[in-house]
């Protein structure tokens, strides 16, 4: 253990901060009220009792306590961040400042459909810029983010089936995908069985064919997949599926790589989640809210969940129940109708940016992780041929020997100012890292994460293990003792031992 | 096209570096059939002004209820947002962070989450809280599944007092994986008989909402207490969390499993998203909770810090064996939540809870004197049903005219229920003045007359 350089443990910019219920004192507020008027309590003898434990600070305590937490977080506004898979793009501050106008942002979601016919038409748009970037005649627009998309358009699949009869009872996924395909299936209640991946590094066609059968209700399928590869034999996978009457599922979270470029509904696709919190730069958040909206093929559209909107001859109208709707919804996936917040940000988005843009930014996307590949291809081992589509896949096959691992790469790779690539995933290769640059990074910070990428292999190389291993060493925290947090979970505060009140 | 830093002479230069002769090369694993030669059928980009317009004209055609007296509740609630949450949560280090995977850059993300699920612990009177599933719907229905995977039983009971759509989504979930559901309708005046009736020993869990979708507040002890003689769990939902400050908490009752819509602290009701869903749980069946959980542990030096754990219930992990699908939830949700009740603190969040209580038994009082209008509850928190002498969707449409947003119509949830037509459920939170409460009476006087 290495002391504290000082008295406080700040080191200048880099603050301190207790949680706040370590600090202030219950008697402070931050926010000043009316007074409670006289009115008769009408809690039937249920009041609370009791104080609940909150501490109370004013507002300036407040202030200073996010802003210095802010301070301990990377984020794609401050810098470049290549994770894989995530599509970490610049996020537009125009859209943050449209989604809070009066009348948008502070609208009810059970206000009179008659009052609310300006944010229908921010759905309905939304909707057809998505169905158009598609190629699809539907979307579902409720699922809350990428995960809840899959599951509803595995929902979806299922009610088709189950309306002509044959439910069926499994869902093929490779094992390249993303831990949610296998966990939606199971939430919808189908049986999981993996395909195997070719030397190329996408589905082995032969051993996919052979898994076909009368039981197979689809196939879920990421395209670009998640080692940055377009699936080449994509048409031949689809009309294989349909062949045993089966659906296709594509996860569209790597979308970035094709928007305006390919249509997914000229692939044969089914069915496709977009993450609106990825391809059309609404905030992750920190890890959330997102949207997930699920596009639907004709067969499918008929069941899609309630509610959606519809165009009439009064305006918009929205369909809540199953006896208003002219299809045969499966049900409802989420309250209310959707994350309307993210559709207005990505819908901003997608007009700023306009078909010409968007064609632009699948170019530049993929042109970037090539750039990489380029850049990095001889001193790091990438683990298929390229081209690359927007994301490139690297094995740690470079660091044999070296006594460096993925995991300290990552690290010191934070110690130079970056945020590091998705690590260990896709599990199809060894120590895997995944770099995704998005389009929205100049040359110039490509050529400097090149340039220290190769910086850092060659240190590998050159037997420098014990500074890998010892970093990060400049940041906030330096590595945390996971393993101890999942054997003794200590999931909140709790007040210290009133022992401690003795010794004061 | 602001948001594209390459320039031409850039493209070329790196398409030289990468060795091809133009960006075609590059997508040549795309069958060419299907290649598109051109942009889609969409219009060009635009420059910021002509987006912003094209927004405002969209929002100009709604009717804010930040311009309108404004009663809507029924799982969304207007409350007042202090300045400096909106402030705080658009700070790009919080925005633009992702999911907090690499900790030790991550401990802005990851103490504010600690907090909250300290904060979402101490309201419901729970025991342990996640980092946020989506919403109060979803956030339900993850309880259920929960509690059919600790009980392993498979049968469910939904009060009639639920949320109707946390209902729905409920019923949607449980099919799938075998659960039987049993989900009594609610009576004529949106009561229902007692639910300990029910239980049996197949079932699973018993869900209510505390208080119910029509207002009415309950004492769960007895309920708890039958769920826990049958081996059964009581799910409590939450769809207006400023009561918790004022009503004695699920956890206290007997609650088992809390699932509660997070909106009403730091979040706009934003047309119904996003929100964020609390899940709060007993100790002993952590393992069996879905989410995102944040621990304390010590980093190389023996420093305090956060890290993402438990990881072993989740997808990234377990794929189809995981106690849940989700994946990204509602950081930025649940930060504004914390923040908000950061502010508040103690004696805020008790101030602002006895407020919304006083006003609602304020406008409560007043509607009750008016001719056709008759109060249901006896008991309440920020919201309560009325009976009206006329249609309550006719009703509302004829106050939306005046300017006014009166109520939500039970008929909007429940239409196939010509016996509740005429209930309107009204709230009234800290945002009421006694001049909307003034114009409201006047205006269900004329449209009543």
């Amino acid at each position: 253990m290495s002391a504290p350089e000082t008295f406080t443990g700040n080191r200048g910019l880099q603050l301190e901060e207790p949680l706040t219920f370590e600090t202030g004192d219950p008697a402070l507020s931050a926010v000043d009220l009316p007074p409670v008027p006289e009115a008769p309590d009408r809690l039937g003898g249920l009041a609370r009792e009791g104080e609940i434990g909150l501490p109370g600070l004013s507002e300036p305590q407040v202030m200073r306590h996010y802003l210095r937490l802010s301070q301990k977080n990377y984020a794609i506004d401050a810098g470049f961040y290549p994770l894989g898979s995530c599509t970490m793009k610049h996020n537009p501050r125009l859209n943050e400042k449209v989604a809070r106008l009066p009348g948008l942002g502070d609208l009810h979601p059970l206000q009179p459909v008659s009052t609310v016919q300006g944010a229908l038409a921010v759905m309905d748009a939304c909707a057809h810029w998505l169905k158009t970037l598609t190629g699809m005649p539907a979307v579902a627009m409720s699922p809350a983010a990428g995960a809840h998309g899959e599951l509803t358009g595995l929902m979806t699949i299922r009610a088709a089936l189950e309306a002509a009869g044959d439910a069926r009872a499994k869902v093929l996924v490779p094992e390249s995908a993303h831990g949610t395909n296998p966990a939606s299936a199971h939430f919808c209640g189908y049986g999981v069985e993996s395909i195997p991946a070719n030397d190329r590094g996408r589905v082995d066609l032969a051993a996919f064919k052979d898994k076909l059968g009368g039981d197979v209700a689809a196939v879920m399928l990421t395209n670009p997949n998640t080692c940055g590869l377009f699936e080449d034999e994509i048409l031949e996978i689809a009309e294989a599926i349909h062949g045993i009457g089966g659906y296709f599922y594509c996860d569209g979270a790597n979308f970035n790589a094709i928007v305006g470029r390919v249509r997914p509904g000229d692939l044969g696709i089914d069915c496709m989640h977009l993450n609106l919190h990825k391809t059309f730069s609404t905030p992750h958040g920190g890890g959330g809210p997102g949207s997930g909206p699920v596009v639907l093929s004709a067969p499918l559209a008929p069941f899609a969940p309630l509610p959606y909107v519809v165009h009439g001859p009064d305006g918009f109208r929205l369909v809540e129940h199953a006896a208003d709707s002219d299809g045969r919804p499966f049900g409802r996936v989420k309250g209310f109708h959707g994350q309307f917040g993210v559709f207005v940000r990505a819908l901003a988005y997608m007009m700023s940016m306009g078909s010409d843009g968007l064609r632009q930014v699948s170019e530049d996307a993929v042109l970037n992780a090539n750039y990489l590949l380029a850049g990095l291809k001889d001193d790091l081992s990438p683990s298929f041929d390229g081209p690359c589509m927007h994301e490139v896949l690297f094995d740690d096959h470079f660091l044999r020997n070296t006594g460096v691992s993925t995991l300290d790469m990552a690290k010191a790779l934070i110690d130079e100012g970056f945020h590091p690539m998705t690590m260990y995933f896709p599990l199809v290769v060894h120590g895997a890292l995944l770099m995704e640059p998005t389009e929205t990074e100049s040359k110039e910070t490509l050529d400097l994460f090149i340039a220290t990428v190769r910086d850092l292999a060659r240190r590998a190389k050159a037997g420098e293990a014990d500074s890998f291993h010892a970093a990060p060493r400049l940041t906030p925290r330096r590595r945390l003792d996971e393993t101890l947090a999942a054997r003794k979970p200590v999931l909140r505060w709790t007040p210290p031992a009133p022992a401690a009140d003795a010794a004061d | 096209m602001r948001y594209l830093p390459l320039t031409d002479r850039d493209r070329r230069d790196m398409l030289a570096a990468i060795g091809v002769a133009g960006i075609d090369d590059l997508f040549r694993d795309v069958p060419p059939a299907v290649r598109l030669d051109g942009p889609v059928d969409l219009p060009p980009h635009q420059g910021e002004m002509a987006v912003e317009r094209a927004f405002a004209a969209w929002a100009g055609q709604n009717l804010s209820p930040g311009r309108a007296p404004s009663f809507l509740g029924a799982g969304a609630y207007r409350h007042h947002i202090p300045a400096i949450a909106d402030h705080l949560i658009q700070r790009g280090e919080f925005l633009t962070a992702y999911t907090p995977y690499q900790p030790e850059v991550s401990q802005g993300t990851l103490q504010y989450l600690f907090e909250f699920q300290t904060q979402v612990a101490l309201i419901t009177g729970m025991e342990v809280a996640n980092a946020s599933m989506y919403d109060g719907a979803t956030a339900t229905s993850e309880a259920v599944l929960m509690a059919g995977r600790v009980t392993r039983r498979n049968r469910v009971v939904l009060s009639a007092g639920l949320h109707p759509h946390y209902r729905e989504v409920a019923r949607t979930n449980l099919g799938y994986l075998g659960m039987e559901t049993v989900a009594p309708e609610p009576d004529d005046d949106g009561g229902e008989a007692d639910l300990a009736a029910l239980v049996d020993d197949a079932t699973a869990c018993v869900v209510v909402q505390n208080p119910d979708f029509f207002g009415r507040l309950h004492d769960l002890s007895a309920l708890a207490a039958a769920c826990q003689a049958a081996g059964a769990l009581l799910v409590c939902a939450v769809t207006e969390v400023v009561s918790l400050g004022a009503v004695k908490a699920p956890g206290d009752m007997g609650a088992d499993i809390v699932a509660a819509e997070g909106q009403s602290l730091g979040n706009g009701t934003g047309f119904g998203g996003p929100h964020v869903g609390l899940l709060a749980v007993r100790q002993k069946h952590l393992r069996q909770m879905p989410g995102r959980l944040v621990g304390e542990t010590a980093d190389a030096d023996g420093r305090r810090g956060y890290v993402l754990t438990l990881s072993t219930r989740e997808q990234h992990i377990r794929r189809e064996k995981a106690t849940s699908n989700i994946c990204t939830n509602s950081g930025l949700c649940a930060l504004a939540f914390n923040i908000h009740l950061t502010l508040l603190g103690e004696r805020g969040f008790r101030h602002l809870a006895a407020l919304n209580h006083a006003t609602a038994a304020g406008l409560a009082d007043r509607l009750a004197a008016v001719d056709g209008v008759t109060v249901l509850n006896d008991t309440f928190f920020n919201e309560f049903t009325v009976r009206l002498a006329k249609p309550a969707g006719a009703v509302v449409e004829a106050l939306a005219d005046r300017g006014i947003l009166g109520g939500v119509p039970v008929s909007r949830l429940y239409p196939d229920r010509p016996d509740l037509a005429d209930l309107m459920l009204v709230a009234a939170t800290e945002t009421v003045t006694e001049d909307d409460a003034d114009r409201l009476c006047a205006a269900l006087k004329e449209v009543l007359a």
